[in-house]
């Protein structure tokens, strides 16, 4: 049962999503393309560029399209759709709000706790090493091309990557930006 | 309560790209969980809640019903093939800083390394990772007791 799987794959993505936005990416990828194949790596990327563009937190904004693609790929009708859609939203917000309230009721002063300290100590350099799995899952074929597939493509989609990548990170412009302009030069150059 | 579900509307709107948290969840609708019980208590965080979600949720309903039927014109096509390779820069950009407020020296820097060889390579899931880490975090803090 599709809707079912949705449920759980999402609630599970809104537990474990230790650290919000981009780490988040690795967690959604490694369910919803490698375990699942709801989506493959490009449609993937598509979609966190659109997330990119739209407002909104990449993990509702995946949730809410997995949601009603996975099952109008699966042949169910757009409504149906619609239901996969709502149940992946809510499954993603679901832990967060049991452990908000828990945290906001008793916990907000076991925050400096030497237990949660060292839980931490072990799962924040981790979640650098998601991020890092998130990029290199990323750098397929499907999303660069390759030399021996279309040279020219691959040779602009490196040119693209490290433009966006010194963008970002030396001169910090916006990121819908910089996905403006890759999109324009894509439209131009591919 | 009104205004609560209307501030959130308003913040899920704007809010483009995402935060960091170390709580696991999305961090806009956990702190609008936060201020919600906060303020109103359980009802508070439902209302909070759904203003921060339904903006997201509309947008992407919208856009999941109609981009598939534009997504495969040429023009569309090109202009995809541009940005892909944006956004896989734009999630390895923020590794570095990620690193730093991680506190990530050459004592620590083997665990994001075999956490990413292990996701990458060996197909291992993210959950799994994340877990092991949080046990081996607590295991670590026992033995230093």
């Amino acid at each position: 049962m599709l809707l079912l799987q949705l449920f759980i794959v999402f609630m599970m993505i809104g537990l474990f999503g230790f650290g919000g936005g981009y780490a988040m990416v690795s967690m959604i990828q490694g369910e919803v393309v490698t375990s699942h194949h709801w989506l493959t790596t490009g449609q993937f990327t598509d979609i966190v560029a659109i997330s990119q563009m739209t407002p909104g937190p990449l993990g509702i904004n995946t949730a809410t399209y997995v949601g009603y693609s996975s099952m109008v790929s699966a042949g169910y009708p757009a409504w149906m759709g619609i239901l996969g859609s709502f149940t992946a939203t809510f499954a993603v917000v679901l832990p967060s709000f049991v452990l908000m309230l828990i945290i906001s009721k008793f916990l907000l002063h076991y925050k400096d706790h030497p237990v949660v300290e060292s839980i931490f100590l072990g799962i924040r350099p981790a979640v650098v090493g998601l991020l890092v799995a998130a990029s290199l899952l990323l750098m397929t074929r499907e999303n660069f091309s390759s030399p021996g597939e279309n040279g020219w493509q691959f040779c602009i989609s490196i040119l693209l990557f490290l433009f966006a990548f010194f963008g970002q990170r030396v001169y910090h412009i916006n990121p819908i930006r910089l996905i403006a302009f890759c999109a324009i030069a894509g439209a131009i150059l591919l | 309560m009104l205004e609560l579900f209307i501030t959130f509307f308003k913040i899920g709107c704007f809010t483009v790209g995402g935060g960091y948290a170390m709580i696991p969840g999305i961090f806009a609708v956990n702190l609008s969980i936060f201020i919600g019980y906060k303020l109103f208590r359980t009802p508070g965080a439902v209302v909070c809640t759904l203003g921060t979600a339904l903006p997201s949720f509309i947008i992407i309903l919208l856009i999941a019903l109609f981009f598939q039927r534009f997504r495969d014109y040429a023009i569309v096509n090109s202009m995809f093939r541009g940005i892909r390779p944006a956004v896989v820069a734009l999630i390895a950009a923020p590794v570095f800083r990620m690193a730093q407020t991680a506190h990530i020296r050459w004592s620590n820097a083997w665990i994001p390394a075999v956490s990413a060889i292990a996701i990458w390579l060996l197909g291992v899931s993210p959950v799994y990772v994340i877990l092991l880490a949080g046990i081996g975090g607590y295991t670590y803090g026992q033995l230093l007791k």
